[in-house]
């Protein structure tokens, strides 16, 4: 069992600068647990925290069912995987993948045997009498991760270990480190995972559960359907999904959403829902979520940029002020009327408003657009 | 019209070529101009040293005839006297006596420096900012002004005709320059590796042995090259505390045969000055390597 748990975690440096602020998440025993956030969201502090290597200035952290505070992280079941592979430079391949066993005094016999075995799962058996600056970045990046997968511990660290790679590379590595996360579940050791990236498309088709951190602060924890589809809050809405939601400063009157001079009913579900809502409203519409019409209820915009994406466009348009970004078919792009104007139709379940003041998201469920 | 073209186009390849040939040929001048230069400026700083090997081998006659350095009739002669010297010993005996200063100083502060660098750079501990300061500040100290008080500690301590002052304060890092030199050098390694050790089991110490010492190589390298020609060309040290001659180091040997015949053996003094140059002049090209290597044998950039 190797669930990880943090309780009121908190760190401070220099005793007046706080950037962890008590999080409390329960990271699941197998579970691949993705910590995504900007730069300096403290993703990377939090994870080396539960490594070891940062010290805690407040709450728990439990591997396991042990407290782990206090450990040096060699007694925490863990293996890390570093941003820029940290393999030991005057060791070879071999070496580096078999300095822990060695330090843990292992016999011989047993060390080659996991390093063959290691490097087979990998594919990395002919590199094994190569140095580090032989390699290259995806090679690095494998004989990085063989080094963690040696030591079969019980939760496995990656901070970031995809972001030197090309995007090509990624997309591969991506793959093989979720192929390799199933396959070891369905032999039975169930390696519980904590991924620290900053990149929304790993943090999405990686984890199980994905935990979007801004500022030290857990902004929501959720499966990536659920966060793509019902985000907590602006941070969540605006930071999960490409291109980026369009968020629109508003107003609520009674059930309608006004924004300039259009107005925006929300139909009777939602509309009745929120008419008890804070006047100033964010209203959040993913771009895929638009249709373009040429007739009924939509909201009205001004054509400024389109970039063709082959089998898509997305469309830049203007709406009261607004950039609106929206993503359409091109063949329903070429067919469009003539036209500076757009007539952008979001699709009612999917509208989502926020509050303007704390962020929240008040819509949780989607309502109907009436004319 | 065609014709014309033609030799349009003729005289002006033939432009090109000239003018070609005329930055070749210029090229070429500048090219015998410089490394004239280099090689002139080059031999003349290097003459003291080639005159001393070739005078060497000349008789104690020749040597003050002319500044050439070729011998009219190479000899061996210094060599042969010189290694006899005036003493009891023969000159191999103040080479031993200064490997016995020579090894357990460079060995001692390879090994106490790196411990030391590794503590100020990788850990947080009471008073390290003082501590350091007060390396630093012994850096900045002039050596003359240490040597009475340390005269008195030794001689209280027993080890004055001994060559222990001359190689502990070293070994337990009391050079602080080479502290300094090392925590400079490791503060720009990343400390991936070192957390990569820890993350593997492995406690300080062998993450200083197995992983920070292979890195800090190229610097250790320069730390024991420098230690090594200091010691080796360090006279005042042994001069204040050996005053037996069979515990001479070559330096003071050197000295001696000059202070004990009537009339100088220059011939010989030479000889021997050739001898006690080699050693350094060997491990020096030996080493250079590492030099040049530098700190990219140290981490791999991702």
């Amino acid at each position: 069992m190797a669930q990880v748990q943090l309780k009121n975690l908190e760190k401070t440096y220099n005793k007046t600068n706080k950037v962890v602020h008590g999080l409390n998440l329960d990271i699941h025993d197998g579970e691949f647990m993705v910590l995504v956030g900007p730069s300096g969201c403290a993703k990377s502090t939090t994870l080396r925290m539960i490594a070891g290597l940062e010290e805690i200035t407040g709450g728990d952290i439990l591997i396991g069912d042990q407290r782990v505070n206090d450990l040096s992280p060699s007694k925490r079941q863990i293996a890390m995987v570093f941003q820029n592979y940290a393999l030991y430079p005057h060791m070879k391949v071999r070496g580096n993948l078999s300095f822990g066993l060695r330090i843990a005094g292992r016999p011989k016999a047993e060390i080659a045997a996991a390093v063959d075995k290691v490097a087979e799962i990998l594919e990395i058996e002919p590199l094994l009498d190569r140095l580090p600056k032989q390699l290259s970045g995806g090679q690095a990046q494998r004989v990085a991760l063989g080094r963690a997968l040696i030591k079969n511990p019980g939760v496995f660290l990656f901070d970031e270990p995809l972001s030197n790679l090309d995007a090509k590379l990624r997309a591969s590595m991506r793959v093989r480190i979720t192929d390799l996360h199933r396959q070891m579940k369905a032999e039975g050791s169930s390696p519980t995972v904590v991924y620290v990236t900053h990149d929304q498309t790993e943090a999405m088709t990686m984890g199980d559960r994905i935990c979007v951190m801004q500022a030290g602060r857990i902004m929501q924890v959720a499966t990536p359907k659920e966060l793509y589809n019902a985000p907590a809050n602006l941070f969540v809405a605006g930071f999960i999904g490409t291109p980026e939601m369009n968020l629109i400063e508003g107003a609520m009157e009674g059930g309608e959403f006004v924004m300039g001079g259009q107005r925006l009913a929300l139909g009777n579900e939602l509309g009745g829902r929120l008419s008890g809502q804070p006047d100033q409203a964010v209203l959040g519409i993913r771009p895929q979520q638009f249709s373009l019409v040429s007739e009924g209820p939509a909201l009205r915009a001004k054509l400024v940029n389109a970039e063709f994406m082959g089998h898509e466009v997305y469309m830049h348009a203007d709406c009261e002020g607004h950039r609106l970004i929206s993503v359409v078919g091109a063949a329903e792009f070429e067919a469009r009327a003539e036209s500076d104007v757009v007539r952008l139709r979001p699709d009612p379940k999917t509208l989502h408003i926020f509050d303007k003041s704390d962020g929240r998201n008040v819509s949780l469920l989607g309502g109907s657009i009436a004319a | 019209m065609t014709d014309i073209h033609l030799s349009n186009t003729t005289s002006i390849r033939t432009q090109d070529e000239a003018a070609a040939a005329k930055r070749a040929r210029m090229d070429l001048i500048s090219s015998v101009v410089r490394y004239a230069l280099l090689f002139g400026v080059g031999f003349l700083m290097l003459y003291p040293l080639i005159w001393l090997v070739g005078a060497s081998f000349k008789t104690n006659s020749e040597i003050f005839s002319g500044a050439g350095f070729l011998p009219n009739s190479p000899t061996v002669e210094g060599y042969v006297r010189g290694w006899q010297t005036s003493t009891p010993y023969t000159f191999g005996r103040f080479f031993w006596n200064s490997f016995l200063i020579i090894l357990p100083k460079v060995i001692g502060t390879a090994i106490s420096c790196t411990m030391v660098a590794y503590a100020f750079a990788r850990f947080d501990f009471p008073f390290k900012k003082i501590l350091f300061g007060s390396v630093i500040a012994v850096l900045l100290l002039p050596n003359v002004v240490t040597r009475i008080p340390q005269y008195i500690l030794f001689r209280d301590l027993g080890w004055l005709d001994s060559f222990l002052p001359l190689w502990v304060p070293s070994a337990l890092a009391g050079d602080a320059f080479f502290v300094f030199m090392l925590v400079q050098f490791l503060r720009s390694l990343p400390t991936d590796m070192e957390e990569a050790a820890r993350v593997d089991g492995a406690n300080s110490l062998q993450t200083l042995v197995f992983i920070v010492v292979p890195m800090l190589g190229p610097a250790l390298v320069s730390v024991c090259l420098f230690q090594f020609m200091w010691t080796m060309n360090d006279f005042l040290g042994p001069l204040i505390y050996i005053s037996s001659v069979d515990k001479y180091p070559v330096s003071l040997a050197l000295k001696l045969s000059i202070d004990t015949t009537e009339a100088f053996e220059w011939n010989r003094i030479l000889a021997m000055s050739v001898l006690t140059i080699t050693p350094a002049l060997v491990v020096f090209f030996a080493a250079q390597r590492y030099f040049i290597e530098g700190i990219s044998a140290g981490g791999r950039k991702g």
